[in-house]
């Protein structure tokens, strides 16, 4: 009896071990269509690009590794002011719509906890296209548009060429101003479910020990949507870091947003400067995984994955 | 008990909430509406606030064979249900996976499947471009619906994987002891139990698909005509009745299936 149970037991091991490895097994084979597809053609289409950035690109003859592509890059001034101009419209664009979604979502929270329809009209402009939102837009801001339009009903300007700018100007206040329109909902909607989900408890026993509304908003409001903000705020600088759409029909053409210097090289009917527009997308693309990753390790402190823009 | 001072910062508070609400309201139907009015506007030139007259010629025209709106829709209808349909079929068996084990290695695969949805596609798109020229995909159908996986996949995948999280597997066991095939059980007991999440996931990968602009011009070159290639040729042209109208045409699934998603979501702003 007593010798029999070391057979026994590994015998139990042995089971245990082919159990575990046909569910390792079964597990792979769920993952791998989707790997494959990601594998394939945002990892394999990644190295590629990479590849012809550094010059390896047999379809036009070249096979020799340089980095002249990204020397050039960083000497080309319109490459380096393009930098800049995405650099400031994406960070202009989040901090805005940071700050406006959170007043939103402190505004409404109370209404948020009992009304459903409130929330439903919050998801209606994340659903609108940037496209559609720049359409829009564009009646609204363009010289001759609305606002334009009401401004000179109210007797204080004459003609369009009176109205400031706002589309296709050198500040980039179309562009700045859709990604807020857009975005804003995303981050209160984002803020929003942070404080639905804690309730009104710490805030009320903040108060009873004595807490001003300062004291509320600074110690327990603020920590309490931070990890939520500020990974939202993320996702929106990666997203508008590298969006064509919206710098595409409200930009100017130079110097223009780095998507849209990226299109107009790859799209030239001259191969040679596919190259140059590539470098630039690996340049986006570096940038904005960047800012996913700091996301990512942030995300680990919420529930959950944060939803990302994608429209 | 009420202080004069937080007198004060209720009626504050209130002046927010309505502020608030109000922006809530114009940011959701002020665009909508404004394209509505835009579509069927007709001489509206400087300096009238309101359209001077009314007609229909916007939606007349692009309903017409040669502006070429029918054969785009048809075409962006037809690769954003293959991209669902797709997305579906390979994002379920992940979310799976990913919802309902603890594996080693599962971090890495939540990386992966993270980074095309959080990171522009622009790079990746040029090299898939280079790869789907040797193999003839490129300004063809099956290339565009193959590129749009991209974004889409991964999304499905997250997106279910939580809807499999809160799935207990004991259901399916039980039907199959009670001797339920395996695709009885996954029709009769899995799949309702999802079926919300599907749903939303269906939704999102429609919509992914349906409003992708760059994928399509750089696979497709030009040669597959989705609704907003067209879009952004008509309003760079700059007749604004018709980019209204066709905005509309475009917006109409989106807010056509929004209402359908909002049936299946519950009252809980973080299940967005």
């Amino acid at each position: 009896m007593v010798d029999a149970m070391p057979i026994e037991s590994s015998r139990i091991y042995q089971a245990l071990g082919s159990v575990q490895r046909s569910r390792r097994f079964r597990i792979a084979s769920m993952l791998v269509p989707a790997l494959v597809v990601v594998g394939v053609l945002f990892v394999g289409g990644l190295l590629v690009a990479i590849g012809q950035s550094v010059g390896y690109f047999p379809l036009i003859g070249k096979r020799h590794l340089t980095s002249s592509h990204y020397g050039a890059l960083f000497h080309d001034l319109e490459f380096r002011k393009s930098l800049a101009l995405t650099f400031i419209l994406a960070s202009a664009s989040t901090l805005i719509s940071s700050a406006a979604g959170l007043a939103l979502a402190l505004a409404l929270r109370d209404m948020a906890r009992h009304s459903r329809l409130l929330i439903a009209l919050l998801q209606v402009p994340i659903g609108v296209p940037h496209l559609v939102m720049a359409v829009a837009l564009i009646n609204v801001i363009a010289p001759s548009g609305l606002i334009a339009r009401s401004v000179c009903a109210a007797g204080l300007i004459r003609t369009p060429l009176d109205f400031p700018v706002l589309v296709n100007d050198r500040y980039g206040s179309g562009i700045i101003l859709a990604y807020v329109l857009k975005e804003t909902p995303f981050i209160a909607l984002m803020v929003l479910g942070v404080l639905v989900r804690l309730g009104d408890e710490y805030h009320s026993m903040a108060r009873t020990l004595g807490a001003s509304a300062w004291q509320r908003w600074r110690y327990v409001t603020l920590p309490m949507v931070a990890p939520a903000l500020v990974s939202g705020a993320l996702v929106v600088f990666a997203f508008v870091f590298g969006a064509f759409e919206i710098p595409y029909l409200l930009g100017r053409p130079y110097p223009a947003m780095l998507s849209v210097v990226a299109q107009r090289h790859f799209m030239n009917v001259d191969l040679t400067e596919r190259p140059e527009a590539i470098a630039i997308a690996i340049v986006i693309a570096m940038i904005a995984s960047l800012v996913a990753w700091i996301h990512m390790r942030l995300a680990r402190t919420l529930t959950g994955v944060g939803r990302p823009t994608i429209f | 008990m009420v202080l004069p001072s937080s007198r004060t910062s209720s009626r504050l508070a209130c002046w927010a909430r309505t502020v608030a609400a109000i922006a809530t309201v114009g940011l959701s139907l002020g665009p909508v509406t404004l394209l509505v009015v835009t579509s069927v506007a007709r001489q509206w030139y400087w300096p009238a606030v309101l359209p001077p007259e009314y007609s229909l010629r916007a939606w007349t025209d692009i309903a017409s064979p040669s502006s070429g709106v029918i054969p785009a829709l048809v075409t962006s209808g037809g690769i954003a249900l293959a991209v669902t349909a797709l997305a579906l079929i390979v994002g379920l068996p992940a979310a799976r996976a990913l919802g309902l084990n603890e594996f080693r290695g599962k971090r890495i695969v939540a990386f992966l499947l993270l980074l095309p949805v959080l990171t522009p596609p622009l790079a990746s798109v040029m090299g898939v471009h280079a790869i789907f020229l040797r193999f003839g995909l490129t300004d063809s159908l099956l290339g565009v619906i193959l590129v749009h996986l991209i974004p889409a996949v991964p999304y499905c995948a997250l997106m279910l994987s939580s809807s499999f999280a809160n799935f207990d597997t004991d259901w399916e066991a039980q039907a199959r002891t009670l001797g339920a095939s395996r695709l009885a059980t996954w029709r009769y007991v899995t799949l309702p139990a999802i079926a919300p999440g599907v749903a939303i996931a269906a939704v999102f990968a429609f919509l992914i698909s349906w409003s992708q602009y760059l994928l399509t011009l750089f696979v497709g070159g030009g040669h597959i005509i989705t609704l907003p290639l067209l879009l952004v040729a008509f309003q760079r042209s700059g007749d604004q009745a018709i980019a209204a109208a066709l905005s509309l045409v475009f917006l109409a699934p989106t807010l056509a299936l929004f209402a359908v998603a909002a049936r299946f979501l519950k009252h809980d702003p973080s299940s967005v």
